[in-house]
């Protein structure tokens, strides 16, 4: 009898550990594309140190970025899959254990005490997004998320006439206002529609797409390519010191909006893009979707 | 563009001759602190050791991952944190303790600017993420005040480095700001885009 219970749990601690030290080869790829593409001098040698630093704690296993963000668990499990409710418990402890075992920085703070748990849990943390869907497996996403891009997310409620121009106006706006504080170059993940909750949950979600896939829907595809130009238009450039490079990517979702309101949530995250996908089978067998093991 | 090597304490003349685009390296003390240290040492009389660590010294950005090895707490990962966060207080901290460099990403506005000026001192970045490159230049935790109070990330982390850098002087003390510069030109960017929308 395979002990799945373990198996999930150590997987967990695992994918941290993968997460906060080793950016996903997609992410890894923009960067070095940039790097190419870029003409102003100051950014390239930004760029330059971003990829040596990320290679450098590849190599060493050591975080990335000192902030390892708070940790957020997307699980879809499969209606087959035996273990279901005791998830939050075992995802919990994960996230106790990396935080030694990596480690982590804590980083989750009760905001009514204003003390650091020091342990990254806390009220409704790890926030876990739940998902059933049909089969036998268990596919666990988790997502560090960085505090100095999550100052800089959004939520816009636009007058529907704006439209989707005003959309992209919100985006920019964002960009304009955070400059270079949330760490650019930036993966931009935009909400479109729903409601308040909705669209900035598309937003958070959208940033877990690979940076180099294609949105189903053609329009939205181009949207995104829209998005993305003028965005590199704006000349923030890598730490908002100037250049090319401002994002690497954007990614949009769309959900149906009220006749009366439209809703865009924008998720910022920086370059330092890290998540770490794996599918777990009934069996006990573990797949990583995004990194070598 | 010039590249310079100090070592702590820094004299306001070495300051003086810094201009935006400068590289620096830091060698010496420098000294974390982040939104609680700073409002600790504005509230608070801080213990004489630590505010001779900041006198002609460094104040760094950070909040660090730090790992136990043989019973010592060593930083494995301390890229800096957003500098904006301490704007309100910062032009106060530089004048009580009479810091020479502060060291962080993404830029400080025009009353740290206005600081930096009067008091002699300039803000050096360090490229945000840049976390596990950074302890590269740590050589030695020299001590740390208030981990128990405020916590890894908060605490003030006293740290000695060799060759801390490149880091490029994006405020001087003379009223350069590369992020003002920038920002303009990307407003400019921003309302042209927005023409054409
Ligand atoms: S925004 Fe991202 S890269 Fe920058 S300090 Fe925060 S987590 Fe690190």
């Amino acid at each position: 009898m395979v002990n799945l219970e373990k198996i999930i749990e150590d997987t967990a601690v695992k994918m941290l550990q993968l997460a906060v030290t080793e950016l996903p080869p997609d992410v890894m790829n923009a960067l070095k594309k940039a790097r190419e593409r870029e003409t102003n001098e100051r950014a390239k040698k930004i760029l330059d140190t971003l990829i040596t630093n990320a290679e450098i704690a590849k190599e060493r296993r050591v975080p990335i970025c000192q902030d390892t963000g708070l940790i957020i668990w997307y699980v879809k499990v499969g209606e087959d899959f035996p273990i279901k409710s005791k998830l939050y418990e075992i995802l919990k402890n994960a996230t106790i254990r990396a935080t030694k075992e990596v480690p982590l920085r804590p980083n989750a703070v009760d905001p009514i005490t204003e003390k650091n748990t020091g342990n990254n849990t806390g009220p409704h943390v790890p926030y876990i997004n739940w998902e059933i869907v049909p089969g036998n497996e268990l596919h666990l996403t988790v997502l560090p998320k960085g505090g100095g891009s999550e100052y800089w997310c959004r939520l816009y409620m636009i007058k529907p006439i704006e439209g989707l121009n005003g959309a992209i106006k919100c985006v920019l706006q964002t960009l304009k206002e955070a400059m270079g504080k949330p760490c650019p170059p930036l993966v931009i993940g935009v909400g479109i529609g729903g409601g308040a909750d909705i669209a900035l949950k598309l937003a958070k979600k959208a940033i877990l797409r690979p940076l180099d896939d294609m949105h189903p829907n053609p329009k939205v595809a181009e949207l995104e390519q829209r998005v993305l130009n003028l965005a590199n238009k704006l000349g923030i450039g890598p730490m908002g010191l100037g250049g090319d490079t401002t994002c690497l990517g954007v990614k949009v979702e769309v959900a149906a909006r009220h006749v009366a309101t439209y809703p865009v949530g924008i998720v910022i995250q920086c370059w330092a893009a890290r998540r770490c996908s794996v599918i777990i089978n009934k069996d006990g067998s573990v797949r990583y979707l995004t990194h070598k093991v | 563009m010039a590249e310079y090597k100090l070592k702590t304490p820094i004299s306001e003349e070495e300051i003086r001759k810094l201009r935006v685009g400068d590289i620096i390296y830091i060698s010496g003390i420098i000294v974390s602190a982040r939104d609680k240290a700073h409002m600790k040492a504005l509230k608070e009389d801080l213990p004489e050791e630590l505010k001779k660590y900041l006198k002609d010294g460094v104040v760094y950005h950070v909040g660090p991952v730090v790992k136990k090895i043989n019973d010592k707490l060593i930083p494995i990962s301390a890229g800096p944190t957003t500098s904006i966060r301490m704007e309100p207080v910062e032009h106060e901290f530089i004048k009580r303790f009479k810091v020479r460099v502060v060291v962080g990403k993404g830029g400080m506005g025009d009353k740290t600017l206005s600081a930096l000026k009067e008091f002699g001192a300039v803000y050096a970045h360090w490229p945000g993420g840049c976390g596990a490159l950074a302890v590269n230049a740590i050589k030695n935790v020299k001590k740390v005040f208030f981990l128990e109070e405020l916590g890894v990330p908060d605490a003030f982390w006293v740290l000695e480095v060799e060759n801390f850098g490149p880091l490029l002087i994006t405020m001087d003390s003379h009223g350069g700001s590369i992020h003002k510069e920038v920002s303009e030109k990307v407003e400019r960017n921003f309302q042209q885009i927005l023409e054409q929308l």
